[in-house]
């Protein structure tokens, strides 16, 4: 396997508040790794972080084996990075489809036609709504909106901030699908973020724990949910 | 009828160069939530280049090939000076207190002000009517209503120049990334967009229609000075303010209105308050529509 993205001791600040202390992390082709942590652990910081805004204070960050820890954010983004963001941020006055075309900003028209089939075939939702604006659509079609957007660039990473968040149990179901059937059958790599820790850890292959921005916990999907910390932190009493 | 027709024509006229310049203080507002306060002085220095071409084309071209020039070169320049005041006066500035780029701009009208009145002197400046003749609409008991070649010129202009702005903005990639960096500047670069680029390009474009409606002006009135760029601005941002800043459909209505207002006041109360009917107007309307005419006031799940 090789090594996709890797931060070395990343430290973020916001002003004069370490938001993040001293992160490592690493995520292999192929593979799906979360990021699970409580509120405010700055799951999201390390996120934004890796696309440069906020920029990483101290430490690096190697995409590919390249440094892009000085990378403006859109220079990062059209390296084949793509990010569902935490609060799904849809275009809200523009419709569907012209929300898929800035996603598919990055790429050529052909790439468009066929990652716009591979979209239509995951969320057939995005479809029926195809021109609707994105301001008018259901937390649940916004949050499928926002993942299929990341899509269009045809991204090598894929990397999704809490897409459960707030959404019935069926249609997390859902996206949690079509995020296992990416990897499967795509070998798509991703990176999710989630309070969810159940059921983001039996489907990723490995996962990392953040508390207060300092990685505390990191292993195998199946060995995470068998530690008993975790299960007392984040599992009794959830999912 | 005749009299309210007339003033019709000549506030649609008006409106129209208006709403032209209004538009750009509306795109830029959208996109970076300023007021542009130099691009009254752009709009000015469009009418300065369409003078100075059409001054030196007369007798050598045929009028319509010195229009052409005036036009374009008059889009080419206000083009450059919107780049420079973009880039020297406000993105310096991007991130600093809300205050500190509304000062700049100020500093910036200035600063173009007396540049022109310095380098092109503080008289007024007039050529002939190029564009003469028209016809007669109407005659009621000796009362002419005329529709001026002019008037129609710069209607029809200004309808071709929206249309292909329309075009840009709706249709295209550049005008879908206007409105995303508008709508949401720090997700549109996440998806590879370059910000700095669009914004530069937003004002590039707003300058260029400044400089349509510049040289609009200098046609229909024939007389021009350093200082219409400060008038006309304030109309314009008054016509965007009234349409709903940020609208660019509520800066051309907005243009209209203010056009007609004043071609209506004018001809039957008195013209010296014109102005004061014009911001009586928007004061009344903000009471009742804060966010403008066509201002956004839709529901949006978050
Ligand atoms: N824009 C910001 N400015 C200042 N502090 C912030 C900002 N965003 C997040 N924080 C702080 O950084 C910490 C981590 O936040 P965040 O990354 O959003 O956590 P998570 O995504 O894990 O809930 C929190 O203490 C939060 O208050
Ligand atoms: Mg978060």
């Amino acid at each position: 396997m090789t090594t996709l993205l890797a931060l070395d001791r990343v430290s973020t600040f916001y002003g004069p508040v370490q938001a993040l202390r001293e992160v490592s992390l690493t995520v292999e082709q192929g593979e799906i790794v979360t990021l699970i942590g409580a509120n405010g652990a700055g799951k999201s910081t390390l996120m934004m972080t890796i696309f440069g805004t906020p920029a990483a204070k101290s430490g690096r960050i190697t995409y590919q084996g390249r440094d892009i820890t000085r990378l403006a954010p859109f220079e990062i983004a059209r390296l084949g990075l793509a990010q569902s963001p935490e609060g799904r941020r849809v275009f809200p006055r523009m419709s569907v489809e012209e929300n898929l075309l800035m996603g598919a900003q990055v790429v050529k028209y052909a790439d468009y036609e066929k990652q716009l089939a591979l979209v239509f075939e995951l969320f057939p939702r995005i479809e029926e709504r195809f021109n609707q604006r994105a301001g008018t659509l259901s937390g649940g079609e916004q949050q499928m909106l926002a993942i299929a957007r990341a899509l269009m660039s045809k991204p090598k990473l894929l990397m999704l901030d809490e897409p459960s968040l707030g959404l019935a149990p069926l249609v997390i179901k859902q996206i949690f699908g079509a995020i296992r059937q990416l990897n499967r059958e795509t070998g798509l790599t991703v990176l999710l973020v989630e309070q969810n820790a159940n059921q983001a850890l039996r489907l990723a292959h490995r996962g990392y724990v953040l508390v207060n921005g300092v990685i505390t916990l990191q292993g195998s999907g199946a060995e995470l949910l068998a530690k008993p910390e975790i299960r007392a932190a984040y599992l009794e009493g959830g999912h | 009828m005749a009299y309210a027709l007339q003033q019709l024509i000549n506030g649609l006229t008006l409106g129209m160069i208006y709403g032209l310049i209004a538009v750009g203080y509306t795109m830029v507002y959208g996109i970076i939530g300023m007021i542009n306060f130099a691009h009254g002085d752009v709009f000015m220095i469009g009418a300065f280049v369409g003078i100075i071409v059409l001054t030196a084309l007369t007798g050598i071209t045929s009028v319509p090939l010195g229009l052409l020039a005036a036009f374009l070169l008059a889009a080419v320049f206000c083009g450059v000076y919107g780049f420079a005041i973009e880039r020297v006066a406000y993105r310096p500035l991007r991130g600093s207190f809300r205050l500190a780029p509304l000062i700049s701009a100020i500093g910036m009208s200035i600063l173009l002000e007396n540049y022109v009145q310095v380098s092109q002197g503080a008289l007024e400046r007039a050529i002939p009517n190029l564009i003469p003749g028209g016809f007669t609409l109407m005659d009621e008991n000796g009362f002419v209503v005329q529709l001026s070649w002019m008037q129609i010129s710069i209607v029809v202009v200004t309808l071709i120049v929206l249309a292909v702005f329309t075009y840009i903005v709706t249709k295209t990639p550049l005008g879908r990334a206007m409105r995303a960096v508008e709508q949401d500047a720090k997700m549109a670069a996440l998806l590879g967009i370059d910000t700095n680029r669009t914004i530069t390009l937003t004002f590039i474009i707003g300058s260029c229609l400044a400089a349509f409606a510049g040289v609009m002006f200098l046609l229909y009135y024939g007389v021009i000075d350093f200082y219409i760029g400060f008038n006309a601005g304030i109309k314009a941002f008054t016509a965007a303010v009234l349409g709903g800043i940020g609208s660019l459909p509520g800066a051309v209505l907005g243009g209209l209105l203010i056009g007609l207002i004043e071609a209506f006041w004018s001809g039957y109360a008195t013209v010296a308050y014109k102005d004061v009917a014009v911001y009586s107007i928007l004061a009344i309307v903000l009471m009742f529509m804060p966010s403008g005419l066509l201002g956004r006031h839709e529901v949006e799940k978050v």
